[in-house]
């Protein structure tokens, strides 16, 4: 892994305020992700977990405050801070009518891929080998979801923003995942995601962010 | 930046055309909706040549209107039901760039057809040869603004459960230029006219909408997911 990490690389929330038909979610939330970093985002169903992901992605605008990426607000930089961030959402953002190594090409659209990428390795790191040549469609939802977090080992994204990645993964994959984040912060990757199991990582501290309604 | 932007439209393009290969029925309805209903109308109307001469144009036009109305609806449908658009919309590449594909697509799956299938939809009305191409020439230049004018309406309507009629509303009022100087041109030249006036506001009215309509249809696609 070779990310492009430099003393500006960072993701900063600041006083950020999401209201959601016409309830206010959370009010002048600030934080500050750095490389080699790992946020969990924590608190009760509904409380706008994926509200603040959603925002941080540029997605949708929070009711006040920003968000910036190496000191810019996104908004201003949306090409150079996508090219630099992998979001893997609620939806798998998958083609059912394509077979998973066609899906991993055509997320070529939503991240630079490295140069000398390997689908059948990153298909095989994530036990999808063997269903290289099938359809999307026909996979289970828990293998829907390993292909499309397969995506985030194609780049070298440094900022990773993962709404519930553990959904649907069975107890294996999950801890694969675990690894793959670990290895990902080590790198001086960072990582924000929500998900409401305990999380286990051997030589990352978990930071937990709490959205208190 | 461009170079990677023409890579990106590439990709774009070699996925759609492969799942409209893999799902011909969605863009193969508006098409079929075309042919019969223009060949409907010699039927139901009888064999006068001189009245199907002189409808010809204004009906191959409606209903290529209507055909292009039909197809709207599924633009960003598919790309916004499974989480690709919202994907699409992050992407490191001009999203302006890649709605202009997707339009391209739009277009070449349904309106290039339209023009391609005209001249066998003329013979049925009798149309002569030279107001036939006139006609193929008003398609050629009318119906990429169709498609890039329904980008935008499809765009708004995208993220509601309901929304082809509200397209319809959004969109019909901005294609009635586009039918009326295209449906005119033919029965203009067939009456002697110069017709050159004609292409013009039409190929202007293209000009126009591939200036705007990508920016306004990235908008509105940024609207509806947020």
């Amino acid at each position: 892994m070779d990310l492009a990490i430099t003393d500006t690389t960072s993701l900063k929330a600041d006083r950020l305020t999401c209201v959601r038909s016409e309830i206010e979610l959370f009010r002048d939330l600030s934080f500050e992700l750095l490389p080699g970093q790992l946020v969990q985002i924590e608190g009760a169903n509904g409380c706008g977990k994926t509200s603040l992901l959603r925002i941080l992605c540029g997605l949708s605008r929070a009711a006040e405050g920003e968000v910036l990426w190496r000191n810019r607000e996104i908004e201003h930089c949306r090409q150079e801070y996508y090219a630099e961030m992998a979001y893997v959402g609620h939806n798998n953002g998958l083609k059912a009518n394509l077979t998973c190594e066609e899906n991993l090409e055509v997320s070529a659209l939503q991240n630079h891929l490295r140069d000398n990428v390997d689908f059948e390795q990153a298909l095989e790191k994530m036990g999808l080998d063997e269903l290289i040549d099938e359809f999307a469609g026909k996979l289970s939802a828990g293998q829907q979801r390993r292909l499309a977090l397969t995506r985030l080992l194609l780049t070298d994204a440094p900022l990773w923003v993962l709404d519930e990645p553990f959904t649907a993964l069975d107890h294996a994959s999950r801890e694969l995942m675990e690894n793959i984040f670990d290895q990902h912060c080590q790198a001086g990757g960072m990582i924000i995601l929500t998900t409401h199991h305990k999380m286990t990582i051997p030589h990352t501290e978990v930071k937990l962010l709490t959205i208190n309604a | 930046m461009t170079n990677s932007s023409t890579h990106a439209l590439k990709i774009l393009l070699w996925r759609d055309f492969t799942l409209a290969a893999r799902n011909k029925s969605e863009w193969m309805n508006p098409l079929l909706f075309f042919i019969f209903a223009a060949i409907l109308f010699p039927l139901g109307i009888g064999p006068d040549t001189a009245i199907l001469k002189q409808i010809a144009p204004g009906i191959i036009w409606i209903v290529a209107l209507l055909a292009a109305l039909l197809s709207l609806d599924t633009m960003f449908r598919a790309d916004y039901d499974d989480g690709s658009l919202e994907q699409l919309t992050m992407s490191p590449y001009s999203f302006a760039t890649l709605i202009l594909g997707k339009v391209s697509i739009h277009w070449i799956l349904t309106g290039l057809p339209l023009i391609l299938l005209s001249p066998l939809l003329a013979t049925f009305f009798h149309l002569d040869a030279a107001s036939t191409l006139i006609l193929m020439q008003t398609l050629l230049l009318g119906t990429p603004v169709l498609s890039l004018v329904g980008a935008i309406g499809s765009a708004l309507t995208v993220g509601l459960k309901r929304g082809s009629m509200l397209i319809s509303l959004l969109v019909l009022p901005l294609y009635v230029p586009v039918l009326i100087f295209g449906a005119n041109a033919v029965s203009a030249s067939s009456a002697g006219l110069d017709i050159s006036g004609h292409l013009m506001l039409i190929g202007s009215l293209l000009v126009l909408a591939l200036t705007l309509a990508p920016m306004a249809t990235a908008a509105a696609l940024r609207a509806s997911i947020g």
